[in-house]
């Protein structure tokens, strides 16, 4: 689905990915795994054409990703939840909501299936989003994304900072996309969130993918995890 | 009541208010409220620039005058009517507007606000310099005889209060829809975050320059009510002050509020005359209310009162 190639990208004279490649399935989850630095969140930033990328190929379903700006590229499914949820505080859950379809004219379905998965947001749908708690706030941000009904969905350590049950909670959601077709890649500090929800784990290592796995022949103990996330 | 039935009777209450103060109101202050009505629509485009879109302008005057002279120029020079006079203002307001933000939506911050002042200070000087097509610095009067509207005489006090009503009430009713609909949305999350629209699909120099047009429309259709009202039209209304003026009432009344712009005109218009009816130092007043206004009311009137719980206003 999501294919990408020999990716070099940076920020002015530094380069942080060198010859970058992965591919993101769908209906599968693929971490990306790495130490702090390592270049995991510029690659999202890169394939959401927030950070150009000077050489290689980002390919979805055929479009060259990479050569269109930045705001061209939700409209052909690619949806990014970056770090630190970044919701549009002054409004209310329902107006974020809104924010999102109408940037894809998604009708009152998508809104409902969105609902669907989060009905905690429901019961919040007339409040502050500035007034959510870390884990509703980390729901309304998947949810907006959602709204593009998007092909790919970018998640930048969606349970950073957010208690168990929450994790939990945003693990299964993570889960249940996959039965929709949604190719998920999942930026991950925690071996066990990654081990529970990835079908493959690309590791990351200064600004390379050092190594790739299929989540189902790792265990906590992996070597991978030891070399490449330092656990 | 429901929250959107509960928002349009605030508004349609305060347009009740305002018919009914015709009838109760001396002269004077019914036709300072008029032109306060005015005003308010342009305070109310400046707004949807700076409160809802987080455009800081320094070149609505421009957009003001291009609507005035624009009306006035086609009643002085070839006796248009007051009606199509009016329309043509409208548009060339949101015209000017679109010319300035296709070049001036390549900055963002200080550097927008001091290419719209340079704009809008080029402008000024135009006008003067053509002074003998647009009367320059002393202006021109708008003929009596172009001064009607569907049969009315708006030199005289109630068609002209009642028009003015009527433009304010038109303006505020697509101002609430406008807020309230997803671009209306849309607008704020450019106002909060750029980057984030952007990762949303929207093209935040598009969404922005939409929104600088609408606000020019508005501030061409005050300047054409403006001067088609009130009789005049002149190169003052080019100058920075009339850039500035509508940044103070949108502060002081509560930026990106609807009703936030038409209280600041009535407050800000009422303080500068009662206060320059005993000194010719009205200014000072002026800055010390804004001073209180940030010390204890930074988010503006209605912007505080919505701050500390009422929510729902729009």
């Amino acid at each position: 689905m999501l294919r990408v190639e020999g990716v070099t990208a940076g920020y002015g004279p530094i380069t942080v990915l060198r010859d970058v490649g992965f591919e993101a399935r769908a209906g599968e989850v693929t971490a990306i795994m790495g130490r702090n630095g390592a270049g995991k969140s510029t690659l999202l930033k890169c394939v959401m054409g927030l950070v150009p990328a000077t050489a290689g190929t980002i390919v979805l379903d055929g479009i060259e990703v990479h050569r269109l700006p930045a705001h061209r590229v939700p409209h052909h499914g690619v949806a990014y939840v970056p770090q630190g949820r970044r919701l549009f505080g002054p409004l209310t859950v329902a107006e974020n909501l809104s924010v999102g379809l109408y940037a894809r004219d998604g009708g009152p379905e998508v809104r409902a299936a969105v609902l669907e998965l989060f009905p905690r947001l429901r019961e919040r749908l007339g409040q502050v989003s500035s007034t959510l708690s870390g884990g509703e706030q980390q729901m309304l941000a998947i949810a907006r994304a959602l709204c593009l009904e998007p092909k790919v969905l970018m998640l930048d350590e969606p349970t950073e900072g957010l208690q168990p049950s929450m994790i939990r909670l945003i693990q299964d959601t993570v889960l249940r996309l996959k039965d929709t077709g949604v190719a998920t890649i999942l930026v991950e500090q925690r071996v066990d969130a990654a081990l529970r929800v990835a079908d493959a784990i690309a590791f990351m290592a200064n600004g390379r993918i050092a190594e790739t796995a299929r989540a189902a022949d790792l265990t906590p103990e992996a070597r991978q995890f030891a070399d490449h996330v330092g656990v | 009541m429901s929250g959107g039935a509960r928002i349009w009777a605030l508004h349609l209450a305060l347009v009740a208010m305002l018919f009914a103060a015709l009838f109760v109101l001396p002269t004077y202050h019914a036709t300072n409220l008029a032109r306060i009505m005015v005003l308010a629509v342009f305070a109310m485009g400046y707004n949807l620039a700076f409160g809802y879109t987080g455009l800081l302008s320094l070149g609505h005057a421009m957009f003001f005058a291009a609507g005035m002279f624009a009306m006035g120029l086609p009643v002085w020079h070839w006796g248009l009517g007051g009606g199509p006079a009016l329309l043509l203002g409208l548009v060339a307001g949101g015209a000017m507007a679109g010319a300035v933000g296709l070049l001036a939506l390549r900055t963002a911050g200080v550097s927008f606000m001091i290419v719209t002042l340079m704009f809008a200070q080029a402008g000024y000087l135009t006008i003067l310099y053509f002074g003998q097509v647009t009367g320059g610095d002393e202006g021109f009067v708008v003929d009596a005889a172009a001064r009607r509207l569907f049969g009315f005489d708006l030199s005289s006090d109630v068609p002209r209060y009642l028009a003015a009503l009527a433009l304010f009430a038109a303006a505020m009713a697509g101002c609430l829809w406008l807020v309230r609909s997803p671009f209306g949305r849309v607008m704020v999350a450019m106002r909060e975050n750029e980057e984030r629209s952007r990762m949303l699909g929207y093209d935040p120099f598009r969404v922005k320059l939409a929104a600088l047009v609408i606000s020019g429309v508005y501030a061409g259709a005050a300047g054409a009510a403006y001067g088609l009202l009130f009789g005049y039209v002149g190169g003052s209304f080019a100058t920075i002050q009339y850039s500035i003026l509508p940044m103070l009432y949108v502060l002081l009344g509560g930026a990106g509020t609807v009703l936030g712009p038409f209280l600041g005109a009535l407050l800000m218009f009422y303080l500068i005359d009662i206060t320059s009816g005993f000194t010719s130092a009205w200014l000072f007043f002026v800055g010390a209310a804004l001073v209180l206004l940030i010390l204890f009311a930074p988010k503006g009137i209605l912007g505080t009162i919505r701050e500390r719980g009422a929510r729902w206003l729009p």
